[in-house]
């Protein structure tokens, strides 16, 4: 036996570093206004206006207390709004979207168009009649008609994202079990729920994250009892006075939910992803 | 067969969550008051105060909807206009007051005052300073009561001004500001001879260029409605402004606003400031400014044409929209909001009565607790406040009412657009003669489409 040494290859050595650091430029890019919104959260007013701007200081918490006082009936609505509007956006898209690829029938099509039209009107354009009905049906500033117009605004993206991942599934599976005498109730929930859970998984990540983020209709349509955290945000603006780090200490409570769930369901999704992928 | 049976029970059990979520969702407290407010000191103060009003009004509650101003002004505009009710009380200023009346949203306040004769007794309402009243009325009838108000002033940096040899009057012209500039402006060393707004908006730049213009002599409509942009009043007026922040003014002049002017001027890196009298206050604070010694209070300076609509005047106010449910209790907060009473515990809750609410009751000024607090500029804001008159604002006469506004609804969108056309003269993307054209221009279409042309 002739001891032999590994073969190397400096080229792809450097190559692997170069985008090691690539990737840590590109993360630290993206990670960077985030980490500047933290550290301003606990300057004082003056530090977190100040040219040039100040890296060292002393960290006070002033602004996260004053931050917190209004914090918790905002958070309650927005974590209702977007996981209520999720729920009822996966209990109307996902048969929809089932039927639409296991039942076709001439029109399926067209609908499908019809329901992606529906997200290319600017809600501006639409704000004025959505105001009038909701004063009519006394849902202005109530946490549940911020929960249906969400689901509105969800629906459709759930009928495609599913539709898509659905019809990744072969249709002979569904055959199969039709043979061994599935019914449709079924075929739905024990055939194609389980085969389509990576995408069910990150399109409610994606519904829950746009339902959080949403300002316009949020600001147009509630007030007090109803208002989610980006009407409770926009409350920290202010024209006369200093007011970026009181923004900034109200922004990184806003973020922390979200960013700990992206966090905790990081591996999950990715891995829901992939699978996706190579289906 | 099975299936319809199944989309049916789907569909039944969607509406029994729906169900479920709308009862909880319309369950209301009897008496709440909510109040559509905005974001700075004095009121942030109010509503921190909000227990003790509950406390002395059992039931009552209040409820808070504080936003950003614009966003405020647009929620409660189409609130009201379509009568959805959801505020009792509306944080509105001098320019919304009388077109909002006259477009009958809002409840007079007499009348108000004549259904509620104990709260008429106490509140003294004679003590409200005249022109701030008058401001707030429209047809001799009162539609809000004042919470806070502002004219503007001059501030300078005393210790600059000693190290350049230099006195500032108490009431300096606009070439003496500019003189002055010059010999402060040290931008090698970061200072600046003069901060002035520049960010484009009818309330940012154009609040305080208007006052210019009606201070060189100009206006913005003659009595016929023929708008006067291209005016050789106007002319001087914007050449003037655009060569002083050009040549003294700081950095960046068309992003800097109230806020970033606050901020070069409270840290030292200023040496005059024209701007809100409410600035004072800020001025003097030690938890924000670095200035708080050396601060000097002066008039707004007047220029070659009429001392007259040299400073501005705006109240925040409070209202009281007509599709309101419950008016008398609303009408309850806000006399106490707006009280002498209400004005003494924010002084004995900060500790101190130079935070007061400013500029609204005779009897601040008068109480000398206030005065030795605020003497610097006490004098000076009240003054300012006395002497702006809206409806003689001008050299020549006008047909609108306001000092640094035009008193009517199309000019939120044309103040801002010929703030726009200033701004980008002060960019250098137009000239003078330029930007004066284009505003020209939108003016006379205000004129001729608002059906104010004849």
């Amino acid at each position: 036996m002739i001891a032999t040494k590994p073969p190397t290859y400096p080229w792809r050595t450097a190559k692997n570093v170069a985008l090691a650091l690539l990737a840590w430029v590109i993360a630290l890019t993206f990670f960077f206004p985030i980490a500047w919104m933290i550290s301003s959260a606990f300057k004082t007013e003056n530090q977190a206006f100040a040219t040039p701007p100040v890296i060292i200081f002393q960290p006070i918490f002033d602004n996260f207390s004053l931050a917190f006082a209004k914090y918790g009936p905002a958070l309650k609505n927005s974590l209702i709004a977007a996981i209520g509007s999720t729920l009822l956006s996966f209990l109307l898209g996902l048969p929809a979207a089932f039927s639409m690829v296991f039942y076709p029938n001439s029109r399926s099509r067209s609908t499908l168009l019809w329901v992606i039209s529906t997200k290319m009107m600017p809600p501006v354009g639409v704000i004025v009649p959505l105001y009038l009905i909701f004063k009519d049906l006394q849902l202005l500033d109530t946490i549940f008609g911020l929960t249906l117009m969400y689901t509105t605004m969800n629906l459709p993206l759930v009928i495609w994202m599913m539709h898509s991942y659905l019809s990744e599934i072969p249709i002979e599976i569904l055959e199969a079990a039709r043979v061994d005498g599935a019914s449709l109730q079924h075929e739905f929930l024990r055939i194609a729920m389980p085969l389509a859970a990576p995408g069910i998984a990150s399109t409610a990540l994606l519904c829950i994250i746009f339902a959080w983020n949403e300002a316009f209709f949020a600001l147009n349509l509630t007030n007090v009892d109803g208002a989610p955290l980006s009407v409770y945000i926009s409350g920290f603006k202010t024209t006369q006075g200093l007011f970026w780090a009181g923004l900034s200490a109200a922004a990184t409570l806003v973020i922390l939910p979200v960013m700990a769930f992206g966090w905790s369901a990081q591996r999950q999704l990715v891995q829901g992803l992939t699978m996706g992928a190579v289906k | 067969m099975k299936s319809k049976v199944w989309i049916i029970s789907a569909g039944l059990v969607s509406s029994a969550a729906i169900a479920a979520l709308a009862t909880g969702a319309f369950a209301q407290s009897p008496v709440t008051v909510t109040i559509a407010t905005v974001n700075n000191s004095d009121m942030k103060t109010m509503e921190s105060l909000t227990n003790v009003f509950e406390a002395a009004n059992p039931s009552i509650n209040l409820k808070w909807n504080v936003l950003p101003e614009n966003e405020l002004r647009q929620k409660v505009t189409t609130d009201i206009a379509t009568g959805a009710g959801s505020y009792d009380v509306a944080t509105i200023g001098t320019y919304e007051v009388p077109i909002w009346a006259k477009n009958g949203w809002l409840n007079s306040m007499d009348a108000l005052f004549d259904r509620n004769a104990s709260i008429k007794a106490s509140y003294d309402l004679a003590d409200l300073l005249t022109p701030v009243r008058l401001g707030l009325s429209y047809n001799k009838n009162l539609y809000a009561l004042p919470f806070y108000a502002e004219s503007s002033m001059t501030f300078y940096n005393k210790a600059a001004f000693a190290a350049a040899k230099l006195t500032m009057p108490v009431k300096p012209t606009w070439t003496q500001i500019q003189t002055f500039a010059a010999k402060l402006h040290k931008p090698q060393n970061g200072f600046f001879g003069i901060c002035l707004r520049g960010l484009p908006g009818w309330g940012e730049n154009m609040a305080v260029f208007s006052t210019m213009v009606n201070t060189f002599g100009g206006r913005w409509f003659d009595t016929n409605w023929n708008a006067t942009i291209n005016s050789p009043a106007w002319n001087s007026a914007l050449t003037f402004y655009v060569n002083l922040q050009k040549k003294y003014g700081a950095p960046g002049a068309t992003g800097n606003g109230f806020t970033e002017n606050l901020t070069y001027m409270s840290q030292n890196k200023c040496g005059m400031w024209i701007d809100a009298t409410v600035a004072a206050g800020f001025l003097k604070d030690p938890r924000q400014s670095k200035i708080v010694d050396t601060v000097g209070f002066a008039n707004a300076p007047t220029g070659p044409g009429t001392p007259k609509g040299s400073n501005w005047l705006w109240s925040w106010s409070l209202a009281i929209p007509k599709s309101s449910k419950v008016s008398d209790a609303a009408f309850k907060f806000i006399t106490w909001a707006t009280s002498k009473e209400y004005i003494a515990l924010v002084a004995k809750t900060n500790g101190t009565w130079a935070s007061v609410p400013p500029g609204t009751r005779a009897s601040t000024y008068a109480n000398p607790e206030y005065k030795k607090a605020a003497g610097d500029f006490a004098g000076i804001t009240l003054d300012s406040i006395n002497r702006a008159d809206p409806t003689d604002a001008t050299k020549d006469p006008v047909p609108y009412v306001g000092v640094q506004f035009v008193g009517i609804p199309e000019f939120q969108a044309l103040g801002t657009q010929v703030g726009q056309y200033v701004a980008g003269a002060l960019a250098g993307q137009y000239s003078v003669s330029q930007a004066l054209k284009l505003g020209q221009t939108a003016a006379e279409k205000v004129a001729k489409e608002g059906g104010y042309k004849k």
